[in-house]
C-alpha cells in the first residue's frame, strides 16, 4: 500500500493529526507510569524513539522475508531485541535514569504503539517511508510524554526538569505525581485536544458556508 | 507450612490485589482496561483469560529464571515474550474451540493479551524480587484478581454513565480516564492496610 504522500508528510502526521497518544490512544502504560517528572518522560520518549525507529527499519527491510503466519511473533522478537540493546546501554551510560525508570524500560516491548506501527505501516512500506513514519510517531509520543510529565511535575513538585519554579511558598499538589494524577491529567489533556479539534472543525464549516454564500 | 510463610503469601496476594493494583497503581494493562470495559460480562471473561495467562507466565518465568537464564541473562526479555506469545496463541485456539461466542465478543483484544504490559510486567517484577515458585503463583493470582477487579469496577461505572447525559466534548477516552483517576484515588486508600 504505497501512499502518494511525501516522506515529510508521513513524518508530520504523527505529530498532531494522527498523534499516537491523543488521537489513537496507544502506548498508555509507559505514558502514565513514568511521567511523574519531565526528565523521566524525556528519557522514556528517547528510548521509545530508538526502539521504534530501529524496529521499523528492520521490519521494513525484512518485510518480504517474514512469513505472514508468524509475523506478529517476528515483530515482537525484533522489538524485544532493540529493547534489550537500549536497556543495557542505559544501564551502562545513565545508571541513575535506568534505576528511576526501572521495570518500565523492558516494558517498552509491550508498548502497543510500537507493534501497531510495525503491523500497520512498516511491514507494508519501503524503508524510507517506514523510518520517517517511525520518527514522526515517536516524536509525537515524546511530545505527549513531555506535555504530561511537565504538567505533573509543575503541579506536583512546583518544579520543571528539577528546577524550582515557584519558590519555597508553593504547596506541592502531591496527588499529581501519584497514580491518580496521571489519569486525571491525561483525561484533561485529551479533553483540551478534543476541544481544539472540534473548534477547528467548526471554523472549517463556517468558512465553507461563507464561501458558498459568496459564490 | 509455617505461619510466617503463610503470612508472606497473604501479604503478596493482598498487595497485588489491592494496594499495588496493577491497573490503578502501576498503570499496567491499560489498553484492555480502556478498551474492553464497556460491558460487564465481557470484562469478567477477559479478566479470567488474562488471569490464566498471568499464572502460566509466572510459572514459566520462574522456571526460566531458575534453570536457563543464569547462563544467558541478556535473553531474559526475548524468552519471556516468546513464552507469553505462545501461551496467548494456545488460549486463543482453546477459546475458539470451546466458546465461539466468547471468541467473537473478545475480538481483537484476545491476541492483544500478548502486548498487555501487565503480563510482561508481572514476569519482570517477579524476577526483580526473586520470587520462588509458590510466591510467583500467589503473585500472579493476586495480580490477575486485581486486574479483573479493576476491569469489572470500571465496566460497572461505564454502564451507569451510558444512561446519563454526558457533554459531547468529554465523551470517550477523556471521560474514562477521569473516571479511572477517581477510582485510582479510591484505591490509594488501601495503602493504609499495612502501615497500621
Amino acid at each position: 500500500m504505497a501512499t502518494p504522500s511525501s516522506p515529510y508528510e508521513e513524518m508530520m502526521k504523527g505529530l498532531w493529526r494522527d498523534n499516537p497518544v491523543f488521537v489513537q490512544v496507544l502506548g498508555m502504560c509507559p505514558m502514565l507510569a513514568v511521567t511523574n517528572t519531565a526528565v523521566n518522560a524525556l528519557a522514556m520518549g528517547l528510548a521509545t524513539l530508538f526502539v521504534l525507529v530501529g524496529s521499523s527499519f528492520l521490519v521494513s527491510v525484512m518485510r518480504s522475508l517474514i512469513p505472514k503466519q508468524v509475523r506478529i511473533s517476528s515483530y515482537i522478537i525484533i522489538i524485544a531485541t532493540f529493547v534489550t540493546i537500549i536497556d543495557y546501554s542505559l544501564l551502562a551510560v545513565f545508571p541513575k535514569i535506568h534505576k528511576e525508570l526501572g521495570a518500565f524500560i523492558p516494558l517498552i516491548t509491550a508498548n502497543c504503539l510500537i507493534l501497531g506501527r510495525q503491523e500497520a505501516f512498516a511491514s507494508r512500506n519501503s524503508v524510507g517511508y517506514a523510518v520517517m513514519d517511525a520518527i514522526g510517531m515517536s516524536v509525537g509520543f515524546l511530545f505527549a510524554l513531555l506535555a504530561l510529565g511537565g504538567v505533573r511535575e509543575i503541579l506536583g513538585e512546583g518544579a520543571l526538569f528539577g528546577f524550582n519554579l515557584f519558590g519555597p511558598n508553593f504547596e506541592p499538589w502531591v496527588i499529581m505525581i501519584l497514580p491518580p494524577g496521571g489519569f486525571l491529567t491525561l483525561g484533561l489533556i485529551l479533553l483540551f485536544f478534543n476541544w481544539v479539534t472540534e473548534r477547528r472543525k467548526q471554523a472549517q464549516i463556517e468558512y465553507q458556508l461563507a464561501e458558498e454564500r459568496a459564490s | 507450612m509455617t505461619d510466617a510463610a503463610l503470612q508472606n503469601f497473604l501479604w503478596i496476594f493482598i498487595s497485588a490485589l489491592l494496594v499495588n493494583n496493577f491497573v490503578l497503581a502501576y498503570f499496567l494493562g491499560l489498553c484492555p482496561f480502556l478498551g474492553v470495559s464497556g460491558k460487564l460480562e465481557t470484562s469478567v471473561r477477559l479478566g479470567g483469560a488474562t488471569t490464566f495467562v498471568l499464572i502460566i507466565t509466572a510459572i514459566c518465568a520462574w522456571a526460566l529464571n531458575t534453570y536457563i537464564l543464569p547462563h544467558a541473562p541478556y535473553l531474559r526479555l526475548i524468552s519471556f515474550i516468546v513464552v507469553i506469545a505462545s501461551t496467548v496463541q494456545f488460549i486463543e485456539m482453546l477459546i475458539k474451540k470451546l466458546s465461539p461466542s466468547l471468541f467473537r465478543s473478545l475480538g481483537i483484544f484476545l491476541p492483544l493479551i500478548t502486548t498487555n504490559c501487565a503480563i510482561l510486567g508481572l514476569a519482570i517484577f517477579a524476577t526483580n524480587r526473586e520470587y520462588g515458585f509458590m510466591e510467583s503463583f500467589v503473585y500472579a493470582l493476586g495480580a490477575g484478581g486485581g486486574f479483573t477487579l479493576a476491569l469489572v469496577l470500571m465496566a460497572g461505572l461505564r454502564e451507569e454513565t451510558e444512561i446519563t447525559e454526558v457533554p459531547k466534548l468529554i465523551q470517550g477516552t477523556a471521560f474514562n480516564l477521569i473516571i479511572a483517576g477517581i477510582l485510582s484515588m479510591a484505591f490509594m486508600g488501601f495503602a493504609g492496610l499495612f502501615n497500621s
